[in-house]
């Protein structure tokens, strides 16, 4: 595999657990300059997929490139192109952030010379330099989000891999934490990032929803919105709890979720439309108004999910 | 390399220092097991509770027992004055020997034959019954030694002494305080290096590390380096402490001391690394450790001779570092023995040493199962 065009790539990659199959047979693959996207919910295998393809484990079967070396044969050239950000805050909590920095740079070899210059810049654009003596384990869960990213650069990889990096981080900092990920995606790194949240997964060039170790769906957000086959009606009712109860016995509802007092509902076809009006009159459900709606990703992931339990 | 190595140690010194509790594991704790084992490690008997049953009712059987309790190794708790209650003592645990002086002791001492004492102590504590009989033969022989010599007797009775040599007053502190201080860095150094290890399991930054193109030796080494220079310096205190606290006479060479505690550090610690690869929490490492130590202190010659054992478990001995160690710091505490002696012992702890850190190295993977 030496394409150069390519920055991971995928074949029958198979990791069980015992007999569960944490990651099925799957086919990956992933240009350069590419943030890719990987969605699921809790248990769908998105560590372990990270884990296999920053070559910490290894796969039963199947083979997997990155970087252009194969993560079976050749893990430690992997290594040194690559930068993860495992799910759990990595770094030591009673090192202070220059510290973990220094500590990293050293274990990545990088040069002494280069040394100052490239610390200045990561603790610069993760805006740490004002906490650069202070205990990692103090710094908030974004700045510790942003230190972990930053010692994952020390050595300029090509290609990095974030673990649910914004899991259980403010959403002004996640927006911070986006921010400098699409820096990155301009200086030319690969960005292979999972993630819980759909508004993020949005962000990505790509997006793959992975269920069961297995890639349900893959492509970019537009794209994904546009093929998806079914219309979908956002529905407000005076008691969306209830209205759920009833709708959930309608044949040929696909998924319906709730957001806040408005149910989105995926149809199988428009003339569902008018089963819903009777049956939520028939339960004495007063229905607001309804429209119909570009589904969003959520919306396509719990349909897609639903559909594959 | 040596730079990865290097920052590995730095780290590693840092973070001990910000760490309240290993503080306490490394300062702490090594002074007081040495003082209480140290307390502890001795097997001299004094303060024996007897009974004493004296039908010669002389002036040389009172001298006797004053002299028996002048040792300051009997206590006459009890005169008895009828045979059965000798049992009855025994039995109740109320005394630990009784010495029956039969009549006619005072003529036959003057005579210098063999007197009519009979002692009886109870076995059940095997070590103090053989002291206690020693302690009263010696003391008796010298008595009626004294006694021969003030009537100036023609017919002299033999001079027996025994004479132990390199530990002369027989203080077993001095030969178990040694031990102590082997085992006690022993306990400090495994579980050191196994909850270093496998708290960055915990922690969640062995996985970070595994990404790094840090080698699995590196890891090894810049984990035992730090707790070795760490391990030396609670050598240096305990040792302090058996020296000027409990006394204890250092006769061989101090660098020679040194030398033997660096190779014996290295081993211990290279077992600590091995715990550590099978352990994944710390109380899992703290187990293992415990499963290790345990049996590594009792097959060590610590307590019980290792000639005594069965041979299978004689040949187990000889992965345990403790047992190497443990003749070398006698040899150099006691008998002040040179490296012309002990070298087969540093030999084999270095080899030991070699094996554990390589194959610490190998079984360590950098990969998640
Ligand atoms: N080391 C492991 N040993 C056994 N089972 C595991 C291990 N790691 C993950 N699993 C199982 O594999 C599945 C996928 O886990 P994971 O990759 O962590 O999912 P996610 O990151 O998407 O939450 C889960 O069912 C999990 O229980
Ligand atoms: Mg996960």
């Amino acid at each position: 595999m030496n394409n150069e065009a390519v920055a991971i790539r995928t074949e029958n990659l198979l990791k069980s657990f015992g007999d569960y199959r944490a990651i099925d047979n799957l086919d990956l693959d992933i240009k350069r300059g590419e943030i890719y996207g990987l969605v699921g919910p809790d248990g769908s295998g998105k560590t372990t997929l990270m884990r296999l393809l920053t070559a910490i484990m290894e796969p039963d079967s199947g083979q997997a490139w990155v970087a252009g070396h194969s993560v079976v044969t050749e893990s430690e050239r992997v290594k040194e192109k690559i930068g993860y950000m495992s799910q759990r805050f990595g770094l030591y909590e009673d090192l202070t952030v220059i510290e973990n920095i220094i500590f990293y740079a050293d274990l990545y070899d990088v040069p002494r010379k280069e040394r100052p210059e490239r610390i200045e810049r990561l603790l610069g654009f993760s805006n740490l330099t004002p906490f650069k003596a202070r205990l990692a384990g103090k710094l908030s869960g974004g700045m510790k989000q942003k230190l972990g990213l930053a010692c994952a650069l020390i050595h300029t990889p090509e290609i990095l891999f974030l673990d649910e990096p914004t899991n259980g981080v403010d959403p002004v900092s996640r927006r911070d934490f986006w921010k400098i990920l699409y820096d990155l995606l301009k200086e030319g790194i690969t960005i292979f990032v999972s993630t819980a949240y759909l508004d993020e997964a949005e962000r990505c060039t790509r997006v793959g929803l992975i269920h069961k170790g297995k890639l349900l769906a893959e492509d970019d957000p537009a794209a994904m919105k546009k093929s998806f086959g079914y219309p979908m009606i956002a529905l407000w009712a005076d008691d969306p709890r209830r209205a759920i109860e009833v709708l959930k016995m309608v044949p040929g509802i696909k998924n319906i979720s709730i957001y806040g007092d408005r149910l989105h509902i995926a149809l199988e076809s428009p003339e569902l439309m008018e089963t819903i009006v009777f049956e939520l009159q028939a339960a004495g459900i007063v229905m607001k108004s309804y429209r119909n709606i570009i589904p969003t990703l959520e919306d396509i992931f719990i349909t897609k999910v639903a559909g594959d339990e | 390399m040596l730079l990865r190595i290097k920052e590995m140690i730095i780290k590693e010194f840092i973070q001990v220092f910000r760490d309240k509790r290993m503080l306490g594991i490394i300062f702490i704790t090594p002074v007081l097991q040495m003082l209480a084992f140290g307390y502890a490690a001795t097997t001299d008997v004094t303060n024996i509770s007897t009974a004493v049953y004296d039908l010669d009712k002389s002036f040389e059987s009172r001298e006797l027992v004053q002299r028996l309790e002048s040792s300051g190794y009997f206590r006459v708790k009890v005169h008895v004055e009828h045979a059965d209650e000798i049992q009855d003592l025994l039995e109740r645990g109320k005394v630990i020997a009784t010495i029956q002086i039969n009549s006619g002791f005072s003529e036959d001492l003057k005579k210098g034959i063999p007197s009519s004492i009979q002692v009886i102590v109870d076995g059940t504590d095997s070590n103090t019954a053989t002291v206690a009989m020693d302690y009263i033969n010696r003391i008796i022989m010298e008595y009626s030694g004294d006694l021969n010599r003030n009537i100036e007797t023609r017919n002299p009775t033999i001079d027996l002494r025994a004479r132990a040599w390199y530990n002369p007053d027989l203080r077993s502190r001095n030969y178990n305080v040694p031990g102590v201080i082997a085992i006690v860095i022993m306990l400090t150094c495994l579980l050191l290096t196994s909850m270093a290890v496998v708290r960055e399991w915990e922690i969640g930054t062995m996985e970070q590390l595994m990404v790094t193109p840090l080698r699995p030796i590196e890891l090894m080494l810049g984990k035992t380096i730090p707790f070795a220079a760490i391990g030396f310096f609670d050598m240096l205190v305990v040792t302090i402490v058996a020296v000027f606290w409990f006394n204890i006479p250092i006769k061989g060479s101090l660098p020679g001391l040194a030398l033997n505690t660096a190779v014996y550090l290295l081993s211990v610690l290279g077992m600590g690394l091995l715990i550590s690869t099978i352990s994944r929490t710390q109380q899992q490492a703290m187990m293992a450790t415990f499963l290790f130590y345990i049996p590594a202190v009792l097959l060590s010659g610590f307590m019980f001779p290792i000639e005594n054992m069965p041979q299978i478990i004689q040949y187990g001995t000889y992965i345990n570092p403790l047992r190497y160690f443990l003749v070398i710091i006698r040899g150099i505490f006691l008998k002040g023995s040179g490296m012309d002696i002990l070298w087969p012992q540093t030999l084999s702890l270095l080899l030991l040493s070699i094996v554990v850190v390589t194959l610490s190295s190998l079984r360590f993977k950098k990969k998640i199962r």
